[in-house]
């Protein structure tokens, strides 16, 4: 197992934050939209340096969708804030046709996801974001892994041309991604090569499958595990040349198990070659309140539950070869 | 290329274009045998008049329109009024107005780009969103110091979608003074007159309360709907947004058509369209 040191801890949302000062001063189309949480989404440097491309719009998320689409016709490159409820199910209907449909170059950026938001409790807590978001056409879904990968990201999507869900969240967590990367949509991220167990894991949990795949190591399992930052489009061709090496599947996110990452590989095997899988992600149900690690291990989405859905699966493939 | 129409169209020119537009509608209408033609005959003389006198546009399509007038279809469903106005421009042929709703057509059954149909910058049709749209074109434009201005039509129903009342507060707050919005103020929405099935009440004094500039004209007079569309244009860049209410009949121009919300969403028949095509002598040709 390839060793991931760290030296500091950061939230993702702040990388975000980073990343939209940076594509701030790369490209003076770049604006910002928030709906009164500019602190939770770290947007106060980038009001500081361009405070002329800032618009604050109150607690009026179906209004800043539209003004965003509104604000593409003459070139700019609206990017939204808020948290990810607030992002997606209340306002599905507004990206659905001022953004989606009518292809607007949108950055729909999306802090405080799942169930990592902790005490606010389910109400904020949104677990079926991504399936909301995925299945809009021409829709790209983002959910990187820690710091410098979301910085990363949020300087990339400016460069895009089309609408992006980039999805990120409050916790602070390592920061174990090179500061330097660069960020390529839709280009899976080889984290750890192995041969027993693909584990395809995305946002928080990719940091909790490279705690599994080192507890892995030491009982003698070689777990190839790969960050599939970009939901849609799918990296198919990674996913399908890991999974040809090691013959089964653990997707691990912090989402509902329905219409998630999980669905999408599955969607994926279905079509090109049917194998063991199981799902590390919310099992249908809402959140409650309670601290991100509380959560995280009572809805099964830490280390130790990569480590049993690994177990079983294993446990199948050999049934299957028998 | 700028549309030649401007200045030049003498005012029963106007008055014929507004002719034509309604014949086209109501054999759109006709003949896909859907769509809404009441609230777009009433609309007509705005659009008209939007178009072929009080805008500065290009029928050179371009998405950003830097330097134009934008215009923004909030109420979708009366895109029959608005194909017809934009082929009558020169956006694009008026034999393309049969496909209206049929299998493979640019023109669909609510106004979209999906389709890349010149003129229409936004998709709509779910109602309530055009107001935030034109906001934001309207920030962009102030943003890159273009002197267009930008249009905007809403049905009267339509305001009771929160997200209007959203923009409502926003643009006042904003001085989004480059913005002339209008309502079609016809009474009617398809379960019954707004007054029963959710009444706006004093609407000049809602919009007021917000903080627009509110003008009132009368939608079916072309030299009223001329005379207040100057006056707002001479009203922008003041530090308000701009609100008309715009009192219109359904289906004006046809009289079995008039003011019911039985026509909302109807298409004629047969001897309905020679009936209604009986009324609507042009002298133009149709497409």
């Amino acid at each position: 197992m390839k060793k991931y040191t760290y030296t500091e801890s950061k939230d993702t949302r702040s990388g975000f934050g980073a990343g939209l000062v940076e594509a701030g001063r790369k490209n003076e189309n770049v604006v910002a939209l928030c709906a009164d949480l500019v602190g939770s989404l770290k947007m106060g440097d980038f009001i500081k340096e361009f405070p002329e491309r800032f618009v604050q719009v109150g607690i009026a998320e179906a209004n800043m969708m539209g003004i965003a689409a509104g604000m593409t016709i003459g070139g700019k490159i609206p990017f939204t804030g808020t948290f990810a409820n607030f992002s997606t199910g209340r306002v599905y209907d507004q990206i659905r046709q001022s953004i989606a449909y009518s292809d607007k170059n949108v950055k729909i950026c999306a802090s405080h996801a799942g169930l990592t938001l902790g005490e606010d409790g389910a109400t904020h807590q949104i677990l079926e974001d991504i399936g909301m978001m995925k299945m809009l056409p021409g829709m790209t879904v983002i959910n990187p892994c820690d710091y410098n990968q979301t910085k990363a990201a949020t300087v990339a999507i400016a460069e895009y041309e089309g609408p992006v869900y980039l999805r990120f969240g409050r916790p602070v967590i390592p920061v174990f991604t090179p500061a330097d990367q660069e960020f390529v949509i839709g280009k899976a991220w080889m984290v750890n090569e192995g041969t027993d167990v693909s584990i395809f894991a995305t946002g928080h949990l990719v940091w909790e499958a490279i705690k599994a795949g080192e507890k892995l190591a030491e009982m003698g399992i070689s777990a190839e595990i790969i960050n599939i930052h970009t939901i849609k489009p799918l990296d198919d061709e990674a996913i399908l040349k890991s999974v040809a090496k090691t013959g089964c599947v653990v997707s691990a996110e912090e989402h509902n198990r329905l219409g998630g990452l999980g669905d999408s590989i599955a969607q994926l095997l279905a079509k090109n070659t049917p194998l063991p899988m199981e799902y590390v992600a919310v099992n249908d149900s809402f959140g409650e309140s309670g601290t991100p690690e509380q959560l995280m291990k009572k809805y099964g989405l830490d280390d130790e539950h990569i480590i049993k859905a690994v177990q079983k699966v294993m446990e199948r493939k050999k049934v299957l070869a028998k | 290329m700028q549309t030649e129409v401007k200045e030049t169209l003498p005012m029963e020119e106007l008055e014929q274009v507004a002719k034509q537009v309604r014949r086209d509608i109501v054999r759109m209408v006709h003949g896909c045998q859907s769509g809404h033609p009441g609230g777009s005959l009433g609309c007509t003389d705005y659009l008209v008049a939007l178009y072929f006198r009080i805008m500065t546009h290009s029928t050179e399509f371009d998405m950003n329109g830097v330097g134009e007038d934008l215009f923004f279809l909030s109420n979708g469903h009366i895109s029959p009024v608005w194909y017809s106005v934009l082929a009558r421009a020169g956006y694009f042929d008026v034999s393309e107005l049969k496909t209206f709703r049929k299998l493979d057509s640019r023109l669909q059954g609510h106004p979209t780009t999906h389709e890349e149909l010149p003129g229409v910058r936004i998709a709509s049709g779910s109602l309530g969103q055009g107001l935030s749209v034109a906001i934001g074109a309207a920030l962009t434009k102030k943003l890159n110091n273009d002197p267009g201005l930008v249009f905007t039509l809403h049905g009267d129903g339509e305001l009771q979608e929160g997200q209007i009342w959203e923009a409502a507060l926003f643009a006042p707050h904003n001085k989004v003074d480059n913005l002339i919005s209008t309502i079609d103020v016809n009474g009617q929405q398809i379960d019954g007159p707004t007054d029963q099935v959710l009444a706006l009440g004093n609407l000049r004094a809602k919009w007021e309360a917000f903080g627009w500039d509110v003008l009132e004209m009368n939608g079916n007079d072309l030299a009223d709907v001329i005379r207040v569309l100057e006056l707002a244009k001479a009203k922008t860049r003041k530090g308000k947004p701009i609100m008309i209410l715009m009192q219109t009949n359904m289906g004006h121009g046809v009289d079995f058509m008039m003011g019911s919300h039985k026509w909302h969403g109807v298409a004629p028949n047969d001897e309905q369209l020679s009936l209604a095509l009986n009324q609507l002598t042009s002298g133009m040709q149709d497409y």
